[in-house]
């Protein structure tokens, strides 16, 4: 074990908890599995910062802190609690999770759509309903880090998302993890399988509320299967609390003809690391990636993504734009890998950053790695601050400086929404995106 | 209703206005004119309360308030609007929402109540099509992509809607073919108005041909040298410059 023993006591208690509760019907196997993921996390410890991506995020901050289990005593949120994070804009499937722990009263999915099952994780491994096992076994091609080891140690519940060929979700099926007040803080590992099988298409809104005074930690890790033309379109809004610790990872594996589609709203949380990383296996997948991220005050925020390149002519293209405010602090890395072979790659990445305050920093780096001739790829960063002309010109048309500024930060974040292509999902994002901007854009701090 | 009273003030160090006065009284149109560098831009600037300016001595009253105290929104609440020559380009916020914000600020600081969005809509129409824009333009980003003469069109529906007390144009004919500049003489002089004074900068002779100034002065090297009628400018477009600077100096 390389961790300081501090560190690691409240996980090592944890798990012994974890391990001398009454199984319930869950399969045999899964205690091994646990056993041996803690293992992994246990030997690994967090990542340090000569650990190259982590150079710019310390784990130091979530090691000082004890989080205990959830359990679902914890629970007591009322749909009022979750009303800013809900879809207003169009009818969705909802599952609602407390603290890592599912709430039927809350939750409006079914299970019951032709050629689609959606499950909790829990249901899932109980009834035996999907073949799970090779999902929560970590594949050697995705880099199994502290992280996913813990997650796979811990993992208790989450949800499942299974179709058949040829399936269309008839309307978006929207996950709400929430987090809330305790008096000890609490950790919770949602697990998130998303497989949908040849031709098939869903959207699939995955969304963190962090309510006042929350000061937990979630550690997600979401696994996404396309097969062949399948097609997912992936909005995820983070709005964890200010004092909450939020680690999440998502990784796509993609067949040929594929697309998936994501959207990134890093608007919330104390101290946030994103993993996205989607392998392009066959010819013809395409992999969008957006993102935005919003920050202030003393947060911290790190958007790691990586993309794959495997097979001929796939595709990706990514932008993220950052906003950036206070004393904090935002890290974007974009690494594009093109496999040898993976001939008339297309590949596109941009990041843009507006720092709103001489304290706010913002470590932005781009990584290609090509070992393929005849591609296509680019990308661009920018680091830039309001521009004071246009400040100018709106408040010379009688618009008050606070108010010029937060329509040109707004303005800012507009480019990304004009890439989400559905526009009740769109009108979604932009409301989540309107609450929470102003929070980042009041503090004018260019003294 | 505008009194600059020996306005000195220096632009990253080097002195640009040098002992400027001027006089507007409401209802008069003024036009100021000068070569180059001679700090027009920087004197309609300054009115309007951009940064980057250091006022070093001399007053600026504006309806018997200090306006250089005044930020630029209290300015343009207060009825100073600013005809840019360079209109800025904001990505991500369209026309009718500028417009329309700019217009709710303004009449609240009067006062007065927020107009319907029924209503504002087809007041802003009707400007836009006396001003020869396209209905299109409203959803648009501000000036983005706008041609040169789009954005001094712009630049003047805005004022029609706004309807300021003291108009500043700054080299509003720079870049205009002779269509675009007759559009836009029009909507100027559409405000003129005896509540309402004009000052305009400007190279050319030419825009004063479609607005007759009342006033027309002489700014070099920071002051005003000769100030006369419209004949003045005449004067100027026949003869340049340099007799003025010679009398001045004599």
């Amino acid at each position: 074990m390389n961790m300081t023993s501090a560190a690691l006591r409240p996980y090592v208690e944890g798990f012994k908890t974890l391990e001398t509760a009454p199984a319930g019907n869950a399969p045999a196997w899964l205690a091994g599995l646990r056993r041996d993921a803690f293992a992994r996390f246990a030997d690994r410890g967090f990542p340090g910062e000569r650990h190259e991506e982590w150079k710019y995020t310390s784990t130091r901050p979530l090691e000082k802190r004890a989080f205990s289990l959830a359990t679902p005593a914890h629970d007591s949120v009322s749909a009022r609690d979750i009303a800013p994070i809900l879809v207003h804009e169009m009818p969705v499937h909802t599952l609602v999770f407390v603290n890592g722990n599912p709430v039927a009263a809350l939750s409006t999915a079914s299970s019951a759509i032709r050629g689609l099952r959606i499950f909790s994780l829990n249901q899932a491994l109980e009834q035996n309903a999907v073949v799970l096992q090779p999902y929560l076994i970590p594949e050697s091609v995705w880099a199994d880090d502290a992280f996913t080891a813990l997650n796979t140690a811990f993992l208790k519940d989450g949800v499942v998302v299974d179709s058949d060929a040829k399936v269309q979700l008839d309307r978006p099926l929207q996950l709400i993890f929430v987090s809330t007040h305790q008096t000890s803080s609490l950790a919770c590992h949602p697990r998130i399988l998303v497989r949908l099988a040849n031709d098939s298409q869903a959207t699939l809104i995955e969304t963190y509320l962090g309510l006042e005074g929350a000061a937990n930690f979630t550690n997600s890790y979401t696994q996404i299967v396309l097969g062949e033309n399948a097609r997912l379109e992936h909005l995820r809004v983070q709005r964890e609390s200010l004092g909450d610790f939020h680690v999440s990872r998502v990784h796509v594996s993609q067949q040929g003809g594929s697309s998936y589609l994501s959207h990134t709203l890093n608007l919330g949380g104390l101290w946030v690391r994103t993993d996205l990383q989607a392998r392009l296996e066959a010819p013809l997948a395409e992999a969008v990636f957006n993102g935005l991220y919003a920050v202030n005050g003393r947060q911290h925020v790190d958007n790691h993504t990586r993309v794959d390149h495997l097979a001929p002519a796939t595709r990706s293209n990514e932008l993220y734009r950052g906003i950036i405010g206070g004393h904090a602090r935002a890290v974007f890395n974009g690494k594009v890998v093109v496999a040898k072979h993976a001939v008339k790659t297309d590949a596109a990445q941009t990041s843009n950053n507006l720092l709103l305050s001489r304290t706010a920093e913002i470590d932005t780096k781009p990584e290609l790695e090509i070992y393929a001739d005849d591609v296509k790829c680019s990308h661009g960063a920018t680091i830039g601050q309001l521009d004071e002309q246009a400040l100018f010109y709106l408040r010379s048309r009688g618009i008050d400086l606070q108010t010029a500024r937060a329509l040109l930060v707004e303005a800012f974040s507009l480019k990304l929404l004009e890439r989400i292509p559905a526009s009740r999902l769109r009108a979604y994002a932009a409301r989540q995106i309107k609450t929470a901007l102003p929070r980042q854009s009041a503090v004018a701090e260019w003294a | 209703m505008l009194s600059i009273k020996n306005l000195h003030a220096k632009v990253e160090g080097r002195d640009i206005l040098k002992g400027l006065d001027l006089e507007v009284q409401a209802g008069e149109v003024h036009a100021i004119m000068g070569p180059n560098g001679s700090g027009k831009s920087t004197l309609v600037h300054i009115l309007a309360g951009r940064d980057g300016y250091e006022v070093t001595a001399g007053s600026v009253s504006y309806l018997g308030k200090d306006l250089l105290s005044m930020v630029p929104e209290e300015r343009a609440h207060a009825g100073v609007f600013l005809a840019f020559q360079y209109p800025v380009e904001i990505p991500g916020v369209n026309n009718v929402y500028l417009l329309k914000a700019a217009y709710n600020a303004i009449r609240k600081h009067r006062g007065e109540e927020q107009l319907d969005a029924m209503d504002f809509l087809a007041m802003v129409k009707a400007k836009m099509q006396f001003m020869e824009i396209d209905p299109s333009f409203l959803n648009r980003a501000v000036n983005e992509g706008f041609s040169g003469g789009e954005k001094k069109r712009n630049e003047i529906l805005q004022m029609l809607v706004l309807e300021p007390k003291l108009a500043l144009l700054d080299e509003t004919d720079s870049g205009l073919d002779i269509d675009a500049l007759k559009v836009v003489a029009k909507g100027i002089n559409r405000l003129r108005s005896p509540e309402r004074a004009m000052v305009m900068v400007t190279h050319y002779q030419r825009l004063l041909d479609y607005i007759e100034p009342d006033l027309v002065h002489v700014l070099a090297g920071g002051r005003i040298l000769k100030s006369g009628d419209k004949n003045l400018a005449l004067e100027l477009e026949r003869r340049g410059y340099d007799w003025v600077l010679a009398e001045a100096a004599a």
